[in-house]
């Protein structure tokens, strides 16, 4: 085979240089190709997205324009890698243990659909230049337009199925934005919801239906899956994965009974219109239909369940398309049918229909990107697509005029034309038996009859538009042919469609060949591609339809002039209502319904489900794995250590007693518990952390004082009776944290009691001295072995600081506190009877000695600090005590001569603290890459210092410096912020009193 | 030792425990730093309980007896990153206290 000796040469591409330069340097160049064709488009859209402030709208579309046909001759030059079934690839290694590569991959097929997306996508900017007005943001369109002709090429050239399932997904999100370009009109909002939530949940299903088909196959790479058709076939999760792909597909395509999206979706740009419902997005199931009918098609399950979907389609499609009142409804009633039409003949199973299948996809691409451009011509010049409006254009408008006549020609299955090729193809193909079934024997007739609405209304189309009597009363005086340049893309496409449907093995032959092998490889039939078959069943079939429909039209003119948008009796059951309707079911009243029965807006519930919940989970396992009884040993116990706990018990019982209205006293009890909490670290030789605790223990009460005041007044008694449900709640409550509580003593028992196993913390102490530098193993860890944590942990501690200080900024007290506190009024009523004694004397004296004794000790404690800090690397103590230690300081400055007292002394400036501790800790951390190693290395020797001696300097010296200044600033923020409420509320009660006496 | 510590464990976790499921937020947030004490201690305590051995390397003791400084390390930071999360449990407390005028943990007096 051709291609793997591609593949190799590509992958060989070392050696390959070295081999034979001359020779490789042309071989290499294809595959990077596909990469670059790839790319092209979304450079192009990200170009567009630099120009969204600019207000040229010449500029995006020529880049727009350049990006697109430099697309398109890329890929007609990549024609000679894929000629007589050879596939061009591109292989790079993505994820390689899951399968997952990103693999590009073209064959004659992908070349002919990626021609037709970049061919059309540049005939749709040059006119979408014309059609965009001036008030519209146009780089955010092209931007959008470009990024979707990316994905929709990602589909065609993915070699890997996964990789193909991505770029779904983004055309269906591209088309979300493009749709809803107009974002400002209601019907562009919707339609665009709607096709986001038809193509995604479609999407989702192809995923589904992929990840299974790689299952069965055990490959996601294109190539394996297309090989190994058997195998599907008979595989268990052949149906499942069929399913799920069809769904995937049929959403996509616009199939019965997804098909509602498409024409809701017209509430876009014509030009998004013609690029995505014509040759795109739509042809994007069709187009995988095609892609897996080598490993797919051929199972009754497929016949049925793609035919089904198709002929309905082809038939309703047609059939509502006649009743449509706008032009662009009518096309895409129009586009759901003929995607119907492909959808039956991918159905059969039969490689002709293939054939056919292919050559419609080309077919229908070009008229209907052709007719949609003239529609929005007429819009554009009438300023109305309704057809009851709309009336003798031709006049206006000849040239137009004519154009669409061709294409809707070509859209109804003229002689001459290339619809009129492709729809023979499907009436040999309807006539033919394939699996006698009904739906086989019913199709000639359903054909016919399709073609035969397909007549009337393309009849109609041109009738009603551009015949008749010159229109009255259109929203725009006068309309006149558009620029040459906005009519080019639909001459263009008309010359095409005329070429190729008179001499279609001369024009087209060559190039749908190299895609039909590519498709059926060793099942390629004998067809042939000529105008006249001589009078046979599909030729009468054709008559028939032609008669007939035009007869049907003229029957049905006058309902059509007046009636109302849609078919009768259909019209009233619209996939758009249903859609809405069962949005609003599932995300409204069973989201109600649901949030009513299972869920609360209260806490408490949510809390004991929580810790119900977590005592599950406590539970479960050892439940499972089972108990394990262990005699008793009794170990010996301290009689200290038991008296300290003792008391520590009973403060932990006080403070859950008192917290509900002793709120001081609470504090003051949970303040010994953490001393007898630190003590307890002392003891089991944790100095480290007992250092900490008692200033954690410090700042922690400091805090929670401050809070004290805002909070309401609560005394015994003022409860009213309580209720026999809250005492059920009580004992509930109560049940569950006993039973948490003996939980955790039985769980904290036995782990303390087991031998603790060989982890890892011989090779901290170990290397500690070695590898980082210092004897305080705990600080040695923090700062060096697991510095990337703490860098985490300082991270979190500032981000809650700045938390904590945005909260406040805002802050404003309940009304009941605005009030100064009692203590205050006494003091100051004391004041006040006193002549010689001015108001807050008292409380600037109050407690003036230990005052004094503070503000002298602050030098003290700053240097006790820096101690703490400097000894932290050998001996307890660190960035977090110190940087605690020296918070304490300043916070005892505050608390010595009031808010306004210390800040008239020092400024403090904490979130520059912050700022500067986040930048050392990560700059020393990133100081490592200099010299070649990872982030945050630490690098440490011994210095010697005159009179201080030998002191050690670890870069991890400077990262800890970092530690220590974040946590001053982020204690000293949090504190400060609080502290600062008092003097806010001076001013708000300043403010209040003025709006009263505004008031008054 | 371990069965004193088991037990102050245990009783700090039904204290914090019965707190947390109260409805004044006060007692939420004090009941919050109970369980954090347990928390601390139930982590530490996981790397043994050892007296008189703290993991500063020194001469006369053999590394391999000193105690676990690994849990010591995880606590630490958490020691720390606990008081900042009071601070912030009590400024929402705070905030949600001046907005709804209540201290409930509702926001609002009257269980619906």
């Amino acid at each position: 085979m051709i291609f793997r000796s591609f593949a190799r040469g590509v992958s060989d591409d070392g050696n390959g240089l070295g081999r034979g330069r001359g020779l490789h340097i042309g071989v290499t160049l294809g595959p990077s190709i596909l990469l670059f064709l790839l790319i092209l488009p979304f450079a192009g859209s990200i170009a567009s997205v630099c120009l969204l402030r600019t207000s040229s709208t010449a500029l995006p579309s020529w880049i727009a324009g350049t990006v697109t046909l430099a697309a398109f001759l890329l890929t007609a030059a990549s024609y000679p890698y894929v000629q007589e079934g050879q596939v061009l690839r591109f292989y790079l290694e993505w994820i390689p243990q899951l399968g997952l590569n990103f693999t590009l991959r073209l064959d004659g097929f992908a070349w002919l659909f990626a021609m037709l997306i970049t061919g059309i996508g540049f005939l749709v900017v040059v006119y979408a230049r014309y059609y965009m007005s001036e008030e519209d943001p146009v780089p955010r369109f092209f931007s959008f337009l470009l990024a979707f002709m990316g994905a929709m090429l990602g589909i065609v050239i993915s070699g890997n199925v996964i990789l193909l399932s991505v770029f779904w997904e983004l055309t269906s999100i591209f088309s979300f934005l493009l749709i809803s370009y107009w974002h400002n009109t209601a019907a562009a909002r919707d339609g665009a919801r709607m096709a986001l939530t038809i193509t995604g949940i479609g999407g989702f299903c192809l995923l589904i239906g992929l990840l299974l088909l790689g299952n069965i196959v055990g490959s996601y790479d294109l190539d394996k899956i297309l090989e190994s058709g058997d195998a599907i076939r008979n595989h268990s999760l052949y149906l499942p994965a069929l399913i799920f792909i069809l769904l995937g597909a049929l959403t996509k395509s616009a199939q019965f009974p997804f098909h509602f999206w498409l024409p809701n979706a017209m509430a876009a740009p014509t030009p998004v219109s013609a690029f995505l419902h014509s040759a795109t997005m739509v042809k994007a199931g069709v187009f995988l239909l095609a892609r897996f009918w080598p490993a797919l098609a051929g199972t009754s399950e497929w016949f049925w369940l793609v035919g089904l979907a198709g002929v309905i389609t082809l038939l309703i499609g047609a059939y509502f398309a006649m009743f449509q009142q706008d032009l662009k409804g009518l096309l895409a009633y129009s586009t759901i049918s003929h995607l119907g039409l492909i959808t039956t003949l991918l159905s059969l199973g039969s490689p002709l229909a293939t054939v056919a299948a292919i050559f419609h996809m080309l077919n229908h691409a070009t008229f209907k990107a052709s007719l949609f451009m003239a529609a929005g011509i007429i819009d554009h010049e009438a300023g109305t697509r309704d057809m009851r409006r709309l009336s003798g254009l031709f006049r206006f408008l000849p040239i137009t005029g004519t154009l669409a006549m061709v294409a809707s020609a070509a859209m109804a299955g003229v002689p001459l034309l290339n619809g009129f090729l492709s729809k023979e193809m499907f009436f040999a193909e309807a006539v033919e038996t394939h699996a006698d079934s009904i739906l086989d024997r019913s199709l000639p007739y359903i054909a016919t009859l399709a073609s035969a609405f397909s007549v009337a209304y393309s009849v109609r189309f041109i009738h009603m538009v551009f015949f008749g009597p010159p229109p009255v009363d259109l929203p725009k005086e006068k309309p006149h042919e558009p620029p040459h340049w906005m009519r080019f893309p639909v001459e263009f496409l008309v010359v095409v469609c005329l070429i190729v449907g008179i001499a279609p093995a001369w024009s087209v032959g060559p190039f749908l060949h190299t895609a039909v092998v590519s498709v059926l490889d060793a099942e390629t039939p004998e067809y042939s591609l000529s105008v006249w078959h001589g009078f046979n069943l599909p030729l009468m079939m054709s008559i028939t339809a032609m008669l007939g429909g035009t007869a049907l039209y003229f029957a049905l003119r006058g309902y059509l002039a007046r009636c109302d948008d849609g078919a009768p009796f259909f019209r009233r059951f619209k996939g758009q209502r249903i859609f809405e309707r069962v949005l609003v079911e599932i995300s409204w009243h069973w989201a109600r319904l649901a949030e009513k029965r299972i869920g609360t807006r209260n806490l408490q519930p949510q809390m004991r489900w929580v810790v119900g919940t977590g005592f599950m989970a406590g539970l479960l396992p050892l439940w499972v794995s089972g108990f394990e009884t262990r005699p008793f040993v009794f170990s010996g116990i301290d009689p200290a250590f038991a008296a300290i706990w003792f008391i520590g018990i009973c403060l932990a019982l006080g403070t859950a007693y008192l917290a509900k209205y002793h709120r001081l006293a609470a504090l003051v009890a949970l303040g010994g518990v953490g001393l007898i909490v630190c003590v307890t670290f002392i003891w089991l030789s944790a100095p480290d952390l007992a250092i900490t605790q008692l200033l954690v223990e410090i700042v922690t009460t400091v805090l929670i004082l401050l809070g004290l005041r805002w909070l309401p007044k609560r005394t015994e008694g003022m409860e009213e009776k309580i209720t026999l449900q809250a005492r059920v709640r009580r004992f509930r409550d109560l049940g569950l944290a006993v039973f948490c509580g003996i939980g955790m003593t039985f769980i904290s028992y036995a782990v303390m009691t087991m031998p603790v196993p060989d982890a890892i913390a011989n090779y901290f102490l170990e290397n500690a001295y070695s590898q980082g530098g210092g004897r305080n193993v705990v600080n040695v860890i923090l700062v060096d072995f697991r510095g990337f944590d703490t860098l985490g942990e300082i991270s979190v501690l500032g981000v809650v600081a700045l938390t904590v200080y945005a909260l406040l900024r805002r802050f404003r007290p309940a009304p009941d506190s605005m009030e100064k506190p009692e203590q205050q009024r006494i003091q100051n009523r004391f004041d006040a009877e006193r002549p010689e004694r001015s108001e807050g004397d008292t409380v600037r004296e109050y407690l003036l000695i230990p005052s004094v004794i503070m503000q002298w000790l602050f030098p003290v404690i700053v240097t006790f600090a820096v101690y703490i800090f400097m000894r932290g690397h050998d001996l307890p103590g660190g960035g977090f005590s110190a940087g605690l230690t020296l918070s304490i300081a300043f916070l005892l400055q505050y608390l010595a001569g009031g808010t306004r007292w210390a800040e008239d002394r020092i400024r403090i400036l904490p979130l520059r603290w912050i700022g500067a501790g986040i930048l050392t800790a990560t700059a020393t951390g990133i100081g490592a890459w200099a010299f070649g190693y990872p982030f945050l290395t630490s690098h440490f020797q011994y210095i010697e210092l005159p009179l201080i001696g030998k002191m050690p300097a670890a870069t991890a010296l400077l990262f800890d410096l970092g530690v220590f200044s974040l946590v001053v600033g982020s204690t000293v923020l949090i504190l400060v912020a609080l502290a600062h409420q008092s003097i806010r509320i001076n001013r708000l009660r300043a403010i209040e009193v003025e709006k009263a006496k505004e008031a008054a | 030792m371990e069965i004193i510590l088991s037990i102050a464990i245990g009783v700090m976790t039904s204290c914090g425990v019965w707190l947390i499921l109260r409805p004044r937020t006060y007692q939420v947030v004090i009941g919050l730093s109970l369980l954090s004490y347990a928390v601390n201690l139930f982590i530490f305590g996981v790397g043994g309980v050892k007296t008189n051995v703290p993991p500063i390397l020194n001469d006369s003791i053999a590394t391999s007896s000193l105690a676990d400084p690994v849990p010591q390390a995880l606590v630490l930071t958490a020691i720390v990153i606990g008081f900042a999360t009071t601070a912030l449990f009590l400024v929402v407390l705070l905030a949600s206290r001046g907005l709804t005028g209540t201290d409930h943990v509702d926001g609002r007096n009257d269980p619906r």
